[in-house]
């Protein structure tokens, strides 16, 4: 392996990682606050669509991830009015979310099939970016994996650091007394879930504008899952979060560049690769019981009554 | 009042159905074809091209045909539940268009002995049920002739699917015409395991770029690697359907599965009472297999030697599984002067001589 090589599966890496980074740290916020959303493939698509439609029309790609960011908080929106408004099972209206936004997004979508546009492109900023081995990695990405990064520092504050990421939790942790001192649980979980969907949409949106231009049904072939999976094995930690989906996106690239140089192991078990490194990975970090059981939201997927 | 006011709109609904159903009974009975996908028809692939031939079907025959189709139908129990009901609701022809379908569909027509099916990509005949499959390793020899005419760096991409007889044929296509073109070009397999996956098949394209592949083919069903080949200033073969929107630069050509003529002769057939059950397998000489156009950025010696090629297969002069014809141990399995029968391309599961890789077990 030479260094060019090395450049390009670290460069890799960072882009297939970046969709699952953005949508899992979405959900994270959404579980913080405890509510469990599994809409995400579908808000995913309803990104996707809506960025690459919008896109199409006008040519304007930031209009588009506008778009598809609109488009992924109106579906979380629709999952907030029946799981929080009229206190419905969050895990059955997560699956319905994603059913919905896979066959909605299709149905939208179905006159665009076979539509190329112009992708977003890749900003290298001078200097940096010609760092070897990490230059390309970190710095030759496009907008939206630099807003990722931003992303990431953001969330990662806000949870450490901030008042508003403690009300966040504590409305997680025990709606009951956030509610008994005055914290507004249900606003709260509103926007938390609308965050998570606004998230969702932009990973959507990055994948129909971004990584590969182009719109087809059903194109998010189950990152939103994978998602979901990202932050219970990250236990909820902001940079296991990180830790994790760019460990899933050097996986899945480095199982694709074995088959490439004609390593002699299955490709069906370089396939699974991606998932047991990363489930592996995070499990052994998390092995501590105890200590894992302190970040999970307590009332994770607990519908609240005020009052009772 | 709300509900009352949905009631009474479901209600007129109803009614409104049931009156543009007796009308339709009332009308002249038109020939009714009916069709099951396993995927979306928006996948721009494989049941994309399969829609392509129903809407032509349409566009021939106009108001005497009527056709149905069912997508995204899981290969298993479903599938006799979706083509049963197509029977029950009289449609005359039937055309079940992925390999699952096969057992289901014999089931079915076993049961409705007046209804004719076809099966496409199936080995199993009966009396009403007959079977279709495209010779794609026609299209796959020029993809490999002029790969191994146009590849600087001597590697070529290969982004497969899953290791069934289909997609091993092709990639045998492939390399008996770089054995014969350019034995020096070597052929780079990855499997990304799945039909369908725009993220993965770029991926495979790129991790492919980076270790100097130049021309990549594909048999998957997303245009995404053709995608990322234009940013890259590679060259690729589209596949399925024509991709060239997707590349400008980088597409040289599609090999598209045309599947018109083919539904237009069967149900011509089954209309005149003159349809036999049969295994047809079509090519470039029944226009089922297409190469709309080749690009500018292939020279024009090649594509004259590319389209000399196709004249060739059209008339049956040469045939891309003509002997001698070794497997990857040395054996000789197919003689000097013969050809390798359907029966045994139809379940081909080896590899010609020449291929890096092992078939994944």
């Amino acid at each position: 392996m030479d260094i060019d090589l090395i450049t390009n599966i670290l460069y890799a890496m960072i882009r297939t990682g970046t969709p699952l980074l953005i949508v899992a740290l979405g959900e994270m916020v959404c579980e913080k606050s405890g509510v469990l959303n599994l809409g995400q493939e579908g808000m995913m698509l309803m990104g996707a669509v809506a960025g690459f439609i919008a896109t199409w029309l006008t040519g304007n790609l930031f209009f588009g991830f506008l778009m598809a960011i609109v488009a992924g908080v109106l579906m979380s929106q629709l999952f907030a009015m029946i799981a929080l408004g009229l206190n419905a099972n969050q895990v059955a209206t997560g699956l319905a979310l994603t059913i919905f936004g896979t066959g909605l997004s299709a149905f939208i979508g179905s006159g665009f099939v076979g539509n190329p546009i112009e992708g977003l492109d890749v900003i290298a900023i001078p200097f940096l970016s010609e760092i070897p081995v990490i230059g390309k990695m970190l710095f030759a990405q496009d907008l939206i994996v630099y807003l990722s990064f931003v992303l990431f520092g953001v969330i990662f504050w806000f949870f450490r650091s901030s008042r508003t990421g403690l009300i966040v939790k504590a409305v997680g942790e025990n709606p009951h007394a956030a509610n008994a001192i005055g914290l507004p649980v249900m606003r709260t979980r509103y926007l938390a879930v609308a965050f998570g969907g606004a998230m969702a949409g932009l990973a959507g949106g990055y994948l129909s504008l971004a990584y590969t231009p182009l719109w087809a049904e059903n194109m998010t072939s189950g990152r939103g899952w994978i998602a979901l999976a990202l932050v219970v094995f990250a236990s909820w930690r902001t940079e296991r979060i990180l830790l994790g989906a760019y460990l899933f996106g050097l996986a899945s690239i480095l199982h694709l560049v074995a088959q490439g140089l004609g390593f002699a192991v299955s490709p069906n078990l370089l396939a699974m690769l991606p998932y047991i490194a990363t489930v592996l990975v995070l499990v052994m970090m998390s092995r501590n019981q105890g200590q894992s059981k302190m970040y999970a939201p307590i009332s994770l997927g607990k519908p609240f009554h005020a009052g009772t | 009042m709300k509900k009352i006011v949905l009631k009474k709109f479901l209600t007129g609904l109803m009614a409104a159905v049931a009156i543009v159903a007796a009308l339709g009974v009332q009308a002249a009975e038109p020939f009714k074809v009916g069709f099951v996908y396993v995927g979306p028809i928006g996948d721009h692939g494989w049941s994309y091209q399969h829609d392509q031939g129903r809407l032509a079907l349409e566009k021939h025959f106009g108001d005497k045909v009527k056709t149905t189709y069912v997508e995204n139908v899981p290969e298993g129990a479903d599938a006799e539940r979706v083509i049963r009901n197509l029977a029950k609701t009289g449609h005359d022809l039937i055309f079940t268009t992925s390999f699952g379908f096969m057992n289901p569909t014999l089931k079915v027509a076993k049961r409705f002995p007046k209804v004719t099916f076809e099966h496409a990509t199936g080995y199993k005949l009966s009396k009403n049920v007959g079977t279709y499959i495209s010779n794609t390793y026609e299209g796959r020899y020029i993809a490999g002739f002029t790969a191994a005419k146009m590849t600087k760096s001597n590697k070529i991409g290969f982004i497969a699917s899953f290791p069934i007889p289909e997609v091993i044929r092709d990639i045998n296509a492939v390399q008996l015409a770089l054995n014969k073109y350019n034995p020096d070009a070597e052929l780079k397999i990855i499997w990304v395991n799945s039909w369908f996956d725009p993220g993965k098949e770029a991926d495979a394209a790129n991790a492919m770029m980076d270790q100097g592949v130049d021309i990549i083919l594909q048999h998957t069903d997303s245009p995404a690697a053709m995608q990322a080949a234009d940013r890259r200033g590679a060259f690729a073969v589209g596949q399925a359907s024509d991709m060239s929107k997707f590349g400008k630069k980088a597409h040289i050509f599609s090999v598209v599965d045309n599947w018109s003529p083919f539904y237009i002769k069967r149900v011509q057939q089954v209309m005149d009472g003159t349809w036999k059950s049969e295994d047809h397998w079509g090519g470039m000489a029944e226009e089922e297999i297409v190469i709309p156009e080749f690009s500018d950025s292939i020279p024009a010696d090649i594509v004259a030697e590319a389209q000399a090629l196709i004249a060739q297969i059209k008339a049956g002069t040469l045939h891309p599984f003509a002997g001698p014809i070794k497997n990857k141990a040395g054996e000789l399995i197919v003689a000097e002067g013969e050809i390798l029968p359907h029966a045994d391309l139809a379940g081909i599961n080896w590899f010609v001589e020449g291929v890096p890789s092992e078939i994944p077990k």
